[in-house]
């Protein structure tokens, strides 16, 4: 296979406080490719956008990388800052964040914006740049954009600002664009149309795409590759159809057993016990083992071994397999 | 069976223009938002009402409404038979309110940070000069929470504790019926479903009334026995569970269901819908829908259907049948 | 039915939790409020305790000695040979004892009037900011009004006014309070307009609907449930306050309209001082002043630390 576009390799985040060092983000290694959406699913607090963030060096202090590296083509840049850090950010990398008045300006019209980045980071004239920004705009299905180029983000309803945000995040023509809950503040139908709209633009660009959410059922629909994240640590990685139809780790069966439509037509939902541990309380050994039917000594003594050590796909000292889900 | 609670014609009408000086120089008009619009329905006791819609289509206003934080610009709320509105026995209108509780969405901002969760619990009776010893445990155990924890402040506890120490302090009051906002949208999915199953768990013992609101239709299928959907404040569909789900005929319920994300639609492809919620201050004419519509007609534009009935379902579409 | 327990820890005491709270942590990683509150803590202990402190009773006129006029400081005096640790002033006044009998007057008017501004401040802009509508128009529009004259402005306004009213005789005895008057009334409108603004934020959060539903009457809401969460912006402003009342005070005083010569303040004492400028005698007008300016200067910057400290988006 080539090279992946972002190769993630037992990235520790750490996070000093008055109460001890907290790690939400701990050991995390995972590849996305070209043309390939990673989902990132977990509960708040899990880590799963934190692991975005450190990515794309958006860390807020006194959060910092420790160890572990992230290579953005074959290239580190874990260790990037200041001016060739944000160069890379725009060139390479996009981010699509969950509130998409936040994250433009609501001093500059759209078209300025978008020119803006453009003639930062590519190599072109501005009636050049002008060309490429309606480009955008059309391609994330904003009609008239000829036209809508020369408004103000206040001036779309949530969703086209949301599509707006995207074509900002792609103009610079990225490898990798990271979406943080993108359609989390957005209703039903739209957030069918900006699943759609990313996933179009994944397949067409062949772009990565990491996907971070809470919303299992727009990982099912959109992602390849789906990446389950508790307590800081990776719990399950794999084919997303492999992952929620036979989870190895006890937390994402858990966890698909617990929604509504798995439990469709019984009285009472599948429920796991208690709550994600928080981080400055971590119990020893592996994170969910309080809350787990299958916990042993052995979970209660070590963290579990990490996902390349196992068969790739689960950190669990006793995954489920297909021969204990038949005795089960 | 009987409705516990009947509401007719409920309308709701928000003020949101500018200053009366802005409105003065810029020579702009009032701006009215209607929130709610001409709704009515019944819910027959110890039954699961639920309310779906997106954004802006006036479900927790009409919540607000029957519980008594909005007053409605038209309509009635009957509860046991007896209308709020027009009721001037203060101690009627006082038991009564007593009877409807509510629980809200975020569970962080629902509780006072200040007070202790036995001082939040307790409240409701408190407030009424009632007796409050060992009332605050007895409801914590009964939520599932420890009688220990009273007197630690909310902070100290998760989302999901938290919501249930909502719940408890709903329960406070002995109601009848409880009106839950979104109860679970700010939970995460393994915490949701101990909420859902608590809230189930509590209907039977004490033979609860629910009006839930909610826009996650896995959550909707779930817990409701009966649903109404809305849409731009109006009320487009109203049908028994298991019969919504397996014939909505409202276009916009089956748009509805076709755009929900879906944990069994590995990699779905489908023509996702077209356009979005319109304006509510300056609504299309006709059918509300009728722009986003796939199979509107002439009709539809100039005319606003109303709700017939269709064997069990209530629907408000010309077309459907 | 589920059991979600937490677990049950031993809660330690009230003043261990403080210690271990947020707020004392953070003070005692910021050396400046350290600093400050020692400042403070100093010398205010010096003006509540000057009976024991001061080594004269500078308002006796039995103890005076006119001879030990103009002594200056560190050095007997060049006919008695009493001492004087920061000199004497035209009559023979220890400037050390006048400065903390100043510092109570200067203390005392400053904490009155931040009482009294904040009492009325607090009470109208949870009123404004609660019920809304005429109430909350009439209120913020007089605050408004209030503001486009310059605070010190106002209070000589109302100082003149209540001077006019009361009789000669009572003048000296009553300037004090129409002083605090003067400037509680003139600093009103800050606590209003923050209290106002949290109120807004409050008043629409889930816990006060809840209060509402339940048959709380609004007073009750406003004074129970709002009023706590509203308390921390005005611990703030109070502090900063503080400050600002005390050099209100020293310049009402200073411009000969505050604390009269009897019963002088730390800005009477500037004022006297200022006299002996140019003559030579520096320390009579150079000590009092320092000493304001410490008191100002420290409050002010606890006030800062305090705002850091207790803004959740800056920790």
């Amino acid at each position: 296979m080539s090279t992946p576009v972002l190769s993630v390799r037992d990235l520790v985040v750490e996070i000093p406080t008055r109460r001890g060092v907290l790690r939400p983000v701990n050991q995390v290694s995972y590849d996305i490719h070209a043309g390939e959406i990673l989902g990132v699913v977990g509960e708040s607090g899990a880590g799963k956008s934190m692991t975005g963030n450190a990515v794309i060096g958006l860390l807020d202090r006194p959060a910092r990388i420790v160890s572990g590296e992230v290579l953005l083509g074959g290239e580190p840049v874990h260790q990037l800052k200041g001016e060739r850090l944000r160069k890379l950010r725009g060139r390479k990398m996009g981010m699509i964040f969950q509130d998409p008045l936040t994250s433009l300006n609501p001093l500059l019209t759209v078209g300025e914006q978008l020119t803006e980045t453009i003639t930062e980071h590519l190599d072109v004239g501005q009636s050049e740049a002008r060309r490429r920004a309606i480009a955008a705009l059309d391609e994330v299905g904003i009609p008239a954009a000829s036209q809508r180029i020369g408004s103000y983000p206040h001036e779309f309803s949530g969703g086209m600002r949301q599509r707006v945000v995207i074509a900002l995040a792609l103009c610079a023509e990225p490898d990798l664009v990271i979406a943080d809950e993108p359609t989390t503040a957005l209703d039903v139908s739209v957030q069918a149309q900006i699943v759609a709209l990313l996933k179009r633009l994944c397949r067409e660009k062949g772009v990565a795409v990491m996907l971070v959410t809470h919303d299992m059922g727009v990982i099912a629909e959109a992602a390849d590759r789906v990446a389950v994240m508790y307590a800081g640590r990776l719990a399950e990685l794999g084919p997303v159809r492999e992952v929620i139809t036979n989870a190895r780790h006890p937390y994402t069966a858990g966890l698909m057993a617990s929604t509504p439509l798995a439990s469709r037509g019984q009285k009472r939902l599948r429920q796991i016990p208690g709550a994600m541990p928080r981080l400055d309380n971590l119990p020893a050994g592996c994170a969910f083992h309080p809350r787990c039917d299958r916990a042993e000594a052995a979970c209660r003594q070590d963290p579990p071994p990490s996902l390349s050590a196992c068969d790739g796909r689960a950190a669990c000292w006793f995954p489920l397999t297909d021969k204990t889900k038949a005795t089960a | 069976m009987s409705a516990i609670v009947k509401v007719s014609d409920l309308t709701r009408i928000f003020d949101v223009s500018k200053p009366w000086l802005n409105r003065v120089i810029e020579r702009s008009p009032r701006a009215l938002l209607t929130a709610v619009s001409e709704v009515s329905f019944e819910i027959e006791e110890n039954s699961v009402y639920a309310l779906v819609g997106e954004s802006g289509s006036g479900k927790s206003t009409i919540g607000k409404i029957i519980v008594g934080l909005v007053p409605p610009s038209e309509g009635h709320v009957e509860v046991d038979g007896v209308d709020l509105a027009t009721e001037t026995d203060a101690e009627k209108i006082e038991s009564i309110r007593s009877e409807i509780q509510m629980i809200f969405q975020d569970p962080y901002a629902s509780l006072n940070p200040r007070w202790t969760v036995r001082d939040i619990i307790a409240e409701p009776v408190a407030v009424r000069g009632g007796k409050t010893d060992g009332l605050a445990e007895r409801l914590l155990e009964q939520v599932g929470l420890s009688g220990a924890d009273a007197g630690k402040y909310p902070h100290e506890f998760s989302g999901g504790q938290r919501q249930r120490i909502c719940i408890a302090r709903a329960l406070a009051a002995g109601p009848r019926i409880i009106v839950c906002d979104e109860p679970t949208s700010a939970l995460d999915v393994s915490v949701q479903s101990q909420v859902l199953n608590l809230m189930s768990d509590l209907r039977e013992e004490l033979g609860l009334t629910y009006l839930f609101i909610s826009h996650d239709l896995t959550v909707v299928h779930h817990m409701a026995d009966k649903i109404g959907v809305l849409y731009l404040g109006g009320l487009v569909e109203e049908a028994p569970r298991d019969r919504l789900f397996d014939d909505p005929k409202h276009p916009y319920t089956q748009m509805l269901f076709d755009a929900a994300p879906r944990m069994d639609a590995f990699g779905r492809e489908v023509e996702p819908p077209k356009g979005e919620i319109p304006d509510a201050i300056n609504p299309p004419p006709g059918c509300p829908y009728h722009p986003r519509c796939p199979i509107a007609v002439d009709r539809c534009r100039k005319e606003r259907p109303e709700l017939r009935r269709l064997g069990e379902t209530r629907v408000a579409c010309h077309l459907a049948e | 039915m589920s059991e979600v327990q937490t677990e049950a820890k031993v809660r330690p005491g009230r003043l261990a939790r403080a210690w271990d709270s947020d707020l004392a942590y953070s003070f005692r990683h910021t050396p400046v409020a350290v600093v400050s509150a020692v400042v403070v803590s100093i010398l205010i202990l010096a003006a509540v305790f000057a009976p024991l402190v001061a080594p004269h009773n500078p308002f006796d006129p039995a103890t005076l000695n006119l001879m030990n006029g103009f002594t200056p400081p560190g050095q007997p005096n060049q006919f008695t040979q009493d001492y004087f640790l920061l000199g004497t002033d035209d009559q023979g006044r220890d400037v050390f004892s006048t400065i903390l009998y100043g510092m109570r007057i200067s203390l005392f008017v400053g904490f009155a009037a931040v009482m009294l501004a904040m009492v009325i401040g607090v009470l109208l802009g949870l009123l404004a900011g609660y019920l809304g509508g005429w109430t909350e128009t009439v209120i913020m529009r007089i605050a408004d009004i209030q503001l486009t004259f310059p605070a010190i402005l106002v209070a000589m306004l109302i100082f003149g006014i209540a001077k006019g009213i009361t009789p000669p005789e009572y003048r000296d005895q009553m300037a004090i309070w129409v002083l605090i008057l003067a400037i509680g009334l003139s600093d009103w409108v800050q606590f209003a307009r923050v209290v106002r603004g949290a109120t807004l934020v409050e008043k629409n959060r889930e816990y006060v609907q809840a209060a509402r539903l339940i048959g709380r009457s609004p007073f009750s809401i406003m004074l129970r449930h709002i009023l706590p969460n509203v308390l921390n912006p005005v611990l703030v402003i109070a502090t900063i306050s503080l400050a600002l009342a005390i050099i209100a005070e020293a310049t009402l005083s200073f411009l000969g309209v505050g604390a009269p010569p009897t019963k002088p303040s730390l800005g009477t004492l500037i004022r006297i001082g200022q006299e002996f400028m140019f003559s030579g005698e520096w320390w009579i007008l150079f000590f009092p002043a320092v000493t304001l300016l410490a008191l100002a200067l420290s409050i002010n910057l606890l006030g800062d630390w305090l705002r850091d400290a207790l803004n959740p988006k800056l920790r």
